[in-house]
């Protein structure tokens, strides 16, 4: 190891910050480009499954939330495409990546949302895992990603009471409103204790990255603080959790959970989940369609600089 | 208890559906826009217009006196009872045209606005404070692309050009009068039509302008809305927005 990768590994042992300028290993600055980008990308791709309610929000109150969301998740983009900038990365490259398929986002987001519970559910399982995900990022080897991601938490979790908010009100509504309820708990358990990622057995790069001080805890560790966490949550709600296999064990003070279905998530991953093609074709598409707009500004923006430099 | 006044019922009423339906048609700009940054712009747009139109609409319920709230205003109601302009439903089109309705709209919306700060009726008044603020940076917004993309390149020009012409003869019912507003602007309750279109005229003629657009010309001047009658995309605009609420009868949300 010489001076400067032992400086770097000292200042991360230390809980000290890297920030762009300072010397870093390239394979960090590879990982940490690939993992921002696909926070990035698992944003805006974020904003499909409930930008699919916007237009048919149930009262005037849950669209302005809705609305609100949907615009904090296009912000949050746009500070992590910051983020991986101050990598040397390129947001135009990055979402040239996406679009082509090179780069992945969660896994989630390529499920349908089918009823207004559906954006209930979002909000108090999806958002929740993700804050379980991001919370020790706030505590990043890597500075400017550290700190998007304190902004970031701070939104999260306005989004996840919001969205435990929208469902108890439909657990306590209707027949048809707990059905609804029920139904988007049975949809979204599962593919939410699978936003954590595969098992430490079966995580090739934790390793790395928990030496790098960008992964502070185990992907199993933080799908098990969430089970912890969710399962009363659920209770309360008057919900069933979908597992048969579900139990609080008093000596550990755990809830032991059934088998994930791992061969489900590599094929999402793959690009065979339910919604994967309609996601990336509706990006592709927004992208495309807004070309001449975004070359209309730049030409306008051209004219206008020499226009400056002639006067 | 509320004092009732239909009159200024009804006038709260199409300005909170002008506000309404034309933020439910920017929610159709979510995931879709150009770039991220107007992700985040169009957004914010449809949320101040969404927030002007709950303020409307609860006033407007207040002042009519029979108990119905924004939601019950905004849900169920049925097509013709909708008073908005017709500039307000039409479809958004290319982001051309939708910032093309966003500057004839905010044009007329911020003088409106800056008038009805003095509104004789005071919650009319707050609400016109709050607003003025927002619909400032909606023309700002409104502005800046319609002279980018009018002033870009040759396809953002025609697609600008088209995008003005298709929306501006609907523009004509923003000035209309009628009886209510006579009655109303006689009360200093509302703001005079036939005076906010000079302030509009002069601020979208020199938009224009600067985009290198010309001002359409045109005598058809289609109207109605105000009255309840309009274009058929305003049929499927309301089934989207409705059917939820109306599926459930009487629930919470």
């Amino acid at each position: 190891m010489d001076a400067l990768e032992q400086q770097f590994q000292d200042t991360v042992d230390g809980d000290g910050r890297i920030e762009p300028r300072d010397w870093m290993p390239e394979g960090y600055r590879a990982t940490l480009i690939r993992q921002i980008a696909q926070h990035a990308h698992s944003e805006i791709i974020g904003m499909q499954p409930e930008g699919n309610w916007i237009t048919r929000a149930p009262s005037l109150r849950r669209k302005a939330i809705l609305v609100a969301k949907v615009q904090d998740e296009a912000g949050h983009g746009l500070y992590l495409y910051g983020a991986a900038e101050t990598l040397g990365a390129d947001r135009d490259e990055l979402l040239d990546l996406l679009h082509a398929g090179k780069q992945k986002y969660s896994t989630i987001f390529n499920y349908p949302t089918v009823s207004w519970a559906d954006v209930a559910a979002i909000g108090w399982l999806v958002d929740g895992a993700a804050i379980m995900n991001q919370v020790p990022l706030t505590r990043c080897s890597y500075g400017p990603y550290a700190r998007a991601m304190i902004r970031v938490c701070k939104e999260e979790s306005f989004h996840q009471r919001q969205g435990f908010e929208a469902l108890t009100v439909l657990a306590n509504g209707s027949p048809a409103q707990r059905r609804m309820a029920q139904d988007a708990l049975n949809r979204w358990w599962w593919p939410s204790l699978m936003m954590f990622g595969p098992s430490d057995d079966n995580s090739p790069n934790s390793a790395r990255s928990m030496a790098w001080g960008i992964k502070r805890f185990s992907n199993d560790e933080l799908r098990q603080r969430f089970v912890d966490a969710t399962v009363p949550q659920a209770e309360w709600l008057g919900l069933t959790v979908p597992d048969p296999d579900l139990r609080y064990d008093e000596e550990t003070g755990h809830y032991v959970f059934g088998e994930i279905d791992w061969t489900e998530f590599f094929e999402v991953m793959k690009g065979n989940g339910p919604c994967n093609r309609q996601r990336l074709a509706t990006r592709v598409a927004a992208h495309e369609e807004g070309a001449w707009v975004r070359e209309a500004a730049a030409a306008y923006a051209a004219k206008h600089s020499a226009r400056e430099v002639a006067a | 208890m509320a004092v009732q006044d239909l009159d200024v019922a009804a006038y709260c009423l199409r300005l909170g559906d002008d506000a309404l339906v034309l933020a439910q048609r920017l929610c159709e700009w979510a995931a879709r826009s150009p770039q991220l940054e107007e992700d985040v712009a169009l957004m914010n747009l449809a949320l101040d217009l969404l927030g002007q139109s709950r303020s409307l609409l609860t006033l407007a319920g207040e002042r009519e006196g029979a108990g119905r709230d924004e939601d019950d205003l905004a849900f169920l109601r049925d097509e013709p009872d909708f008073v908005n302009a017709q500039l307000m439903e039409l479809d958004n089109g290319d982001f051309g045209r939708t910032m093309a309705r966003q500057l004839l709209v905010s044009a007329w919306s911020l003088p409106l606005w800056d008038a009805l700060v003095t509104s004789t009726d005071p919650d009319l008044a707050a609400i016109a404070g709050k607003a003025v603020k927002e619909v400032a940076y909606h023309l700002d917004h409104a502005r800046s692309w319609v002279v980018r993309l009018g002033d870009g390149t040759e396809e953002s020009h025609r697609r600008m050009q088209a995008g003005l012409d298709e929306v501006w003869p609907y523009s004509f019912e923003l000035f209309e009068s009628d009886d209510l507003l006579q009655r109303l602007v006689e009360r200093g309750v509302a703001a005079d039509p036939a005076a906010l279109q000079p302030i509009w005229l002069a601020t979208v003629s020199e938009v224009v302008a600067e985009a290198t657009l010309s001002l359409p010309e045109t005598d058809w001047r289609p109207a109605g809305g105000r009255r309840g009658t309009h274009t058929e995309a305003f049929g499927y605009l309301l089934a989207e927005l409705q059917h939820l609420h109306r599926s459930h009868p009487g629930v919470s949300w």
